[in-house]
């Protein structure tokens, strides 16, 4: 056993009403710059959709992740280590800045600059890559926001599979939730392996992964290793860049921005401890959907002594291992099972793990039906198919998603009995696995979420982390040298010389 | 001028190439990379920059080869100069036009596509120019060549590689009387040289053949001690 922590996210999807409040934070933190203006480091889909990048899940077309090759042994799926070094002169596997979208701004200097006309002026679009106009949009970071466009092409979108999807192309049976997206910090991340240059590593005191951007040389594989494609190549620094978990925050015990301004209070940060040596053998299990089952095996158990002894003497300091016992993320995953893993087909482990959203009953004559004794309706009446829920989560297996809608329902159920009837309905607990102290404490965690409950993050400890003192004065994705973009001109080496905010006047 | 251009400015070239190197990877290493141009134009790129690859590669180990293993060595191995000619100038000739092929194509997106010319520096499109005019006199003194096939030709460049690298202070006579266009391309590959630190040329020094037997897949960073 090698144990090892790591800050994991769960994100609430019953209460994402999908605000972009995240992504839009984010980007104010860490993609308001030249060469990463089409970059979202997190954002929000509305599903079903074929998503940013288009059709990111198809992995038959962008072969991101993993596969299992007949020896039981897995490889990037972009090929094995001299395929990938193959493609370093043009990568067929990587998508183009379309497939996210050219990035564009708007003439807003014409709007009070123009001369006296018949009709009023406008601020037209303007390409953010080539400076030319753009005559028409046709397509954003979330050009599918609220089911738009035709359901025709949002059908592409690959949890369709094994779904009827035809009937929900009707207006009766629409359906639609958010998915608000982040780099998934996998214990078994593909960016980090399909690497040539080593650039990409895993952090071994909270799991962050992080692409050093010394090391980067812009072979642009990890692009498209990646299954999520949450890896942006910088088109002006020629470097690739990811979500950084916000580690500086993380580091001093605060919440990721996307986390802490999420005013549906849907994210939740805690310390899972988990097993190294684990993860190759559950990374590699043969069935697709023995991959979640397989990933809950190698989580540890905080509360177990011998795992407490044994991440004592892997040097996991001592109140990580108590956050760990608090992890809002361990008991969703682990205790109450709620929340799954975002395509565990793909391999990587991912640690940023989803409550399915519960949707409202399917027509209204079932609704009516559903009496006033907290008899619980059948998941499979829910709006939002459970398979679809279901290919997006567990590779399809419908079981587990099933029990976490009804474990949701459930909680509603007892809370609504005890507040309102004043009555313990033990009947409906039991139906679904739980008892009453743990849909209490899910109720506590899920519907209160309060602020210490939804973080339960760690200050990182000064001996392994980097120095800050080194770092006073740094400027984020630069490098030590000034605050080099990196972009030529001015500069001997080619990189550009940094003008402060006062020189630019 | 023969003295200067073929006796004193290599060593010029090859002392830039080195330090420039060694002060740009130790100054910016932020700097140090690909620059690749695939995510914004995917179109052309591959194959130009296959067929170019591919041939600048061959090309470099042929002359890399070519001229600085000693003529002892290719007596030994039994390859006559007129036999290794031959081969020079037709393995070279193929590669070459695969450069020429691969480096028109990646001009022609360079100059052409709004979105990679716009975001190009001027040291990116000058460096791809001036390698393409590099290739196009490589390729032309394959006419010279064809007129000696004897290789006694092809002898004299190897001496002088092999004398600048050796301090032979005589080596720029040893090519004094050859063609004025094998003059003009080693004048322009020096110069390449002088060029390399300042473009991204760079990046061809790390190449990441590591890669291939790094162990495993992941990497894993800590500064724990280990116990």
């Amino acid at each position: 056993m090698k144990v090892r922590a790591q800050i994991g996210m769960v994100l609430n999807l019953d209460k994402c009403i999908g605000c972009h409040t995240c992504s839009v934070t984010c980007k104010n933190v860490w993609t308001s710059r030249d060469g990463v203006e089409y970059a979202w480091f997190n954002n929000v889909e509305t599903k079903p959709g074929i998503g940013y990048p288009k059709d990111w899940e198809n992995q038959k077309r962008w072969n991101g992740g993993w596969v299992r090759d007949k020896n039981g042994k897995i490889q990037p799926k972009q090929g094995a280590k001299w395929r990938i070094l193959a493609n370093i002169f043009g990568n067929p596997n990587m998508p183009e800045i379309d497939d996210f979208y050219e990035p564009f701004d708007f003439d807003y200097d014409h709007l009070k600059s123009a001369p006296e006309m018949d009709a009023f002026p406008t601020a037209r679009p303007r390409s953010k890559v080539s400076g030319e106009r753009m005559e028409k949009i046709e397509w954003g970071p979330n050009w599918e926001e609220i089911l738009g466009g035709e359901f025709e092409k949002r059908s592409k979108d690959y949890n369709f599979e094994g779904v009827q999807k035809e009937i929900y192309g009707e207006y009766e049976n629409t359906f639609m939730m958010y998915l608000p997206r982040l780099c998934e910090h996998c214990l078994n991340p593909a960016c980090a392996a399909s690497c040539p240059s080593g650039a990409i590593y895993k952090r071994d005191e909270d799991g962050i992964v992080l692409i050093d951007q010394e090391k980067c040389r812009g072979w642009r594989m990890c692009v498209s290793g990646c299954p999520y494609k949450k890896i942006y190549y910088n088109w002006e620094s020629g470097k690739s860049e990811k979500c950084t978990f916000c580690y500086p925050r993380i580091e001093s015990g605060l919440p990721t921005v996307c986390s802490e301004t999420c005013v549906g209070r849907i994210r939740y940060l805690g310390v899972m401890l988990y097993d190294a040596d684990k993860i190759e053998e559950a990374a590699s299990v043969n069935g697709e959907q023995d991959l979640y089952d397989a990933q809950l095996g190698v989580f540890l158990d905080p509360n177990d002594p011998e795992v407490q002894a044994a991440a004592r003497r892997d040097g996991v300091p001592e109140d990580w291992i108590n956050s760990a016992k608090n992890s809002p993320v361990w008991k969703m995953a682990m205790d109450w099972k709620i929340a799954f893993p975002l395509h565990p087909e793909y391999r990587t482990l991912p640690m940023v793990w989803y409550i399915p959203p519960l949707s409202p009953i399917q027509n209204a004559a079932e609704a009516g039906m559903i009496g006033v004794d907290n008899e619980m309706p059948d998941v499979k009446s829910l709006r939002i198919p459970v398979r679809y829920l279901a290919n997006m989560l567990t590779a399809g297996d419908e079981a587990p998603v099933v029990t976490a809608l009804e474990r949701m329902l459930a909680m509603r159920g007892y809370m609504r009995s005890k507040t309102l009837d004043g009555v313990i309905d033990l009947e409906i607990a039991q139906r679904v696995g739980l008892t009453p102290l743990q849909i209490e404490d899910m109720f506590e965690i899920m519907s209160i979420a309060n602020y210490e409950d939804r973080f339960v993050v760690p200050t990182t400890h000064r001996e392994v982390v980097e120095d800050a003192y080194d770092l006073r004065g740094g400027c984020g994705f630069t490098d030590g040298n000034g605050c080099s973009a990196g972009s030529s001109g001015g500069k001997l080496f080619g990189s550009r010389k940094f003008v402060t905010p006062t020189e630019a006047f | 001028m023969n003295e200067f251009f073929f006796g004193i400015y290599p060593y010029i070239a090859l002392t830039v190439l080195v330090l420039g190197s060694i002060a740009r990877y130790e100054r910016d290493p932020f700097t140090w990379k690909s620059s690749s141009s695939q995510l914004l134009r995917r179109k052309q790129l591959i194959t130009g920059s296959v067929l170019f690859h591919i041939g600048i590669l061959a090309i470099f180990g042929g002359h890399l080869v070519g001229l600085l293993t000693p003529l002892s060595i290719w007596h030994a191995l039994g390859v006559s100069p007129a036999a290794k000619q031959i081969i020079a100038i037709s393995l070279g000739g193929v590669a070459g036009l695969s450069m020429l092929a691969g480096g028109l194509i990646l001009a022609h997106r360079r100059l052409f596509d709004p979105r990679i010319r716009a975001t190009s520096s001027f040291a990116d499109t000058a460096i791809l120019l001036i390698l393409i005019a590099q290739v196009t006199l490589g390729l032309m003194t394959i006419f010279v060549s064809l007129g000696h096939l004897d290789g006694e030709e092809m002898t004299k460049f190897m001496r002088w590689a092999q004398g600048i690298f050796t301090f032979d202070p005589d080596a720029a006579g040893y090519i004094a009387d050859t063609n004025i266009l094998f003059k003009l391309h080693i004048t322009l590959g020096l110069t390449i040289f002088v060029l390399f630190p300042f473009t991204r040329l760079v990046h061809m020094l790390s190449v990441p053949v590591r890669y291939l037997w790094r162990p495993g897949y992941q990497i894993v960073r800590t500064r724990k001690t280990k116990a």
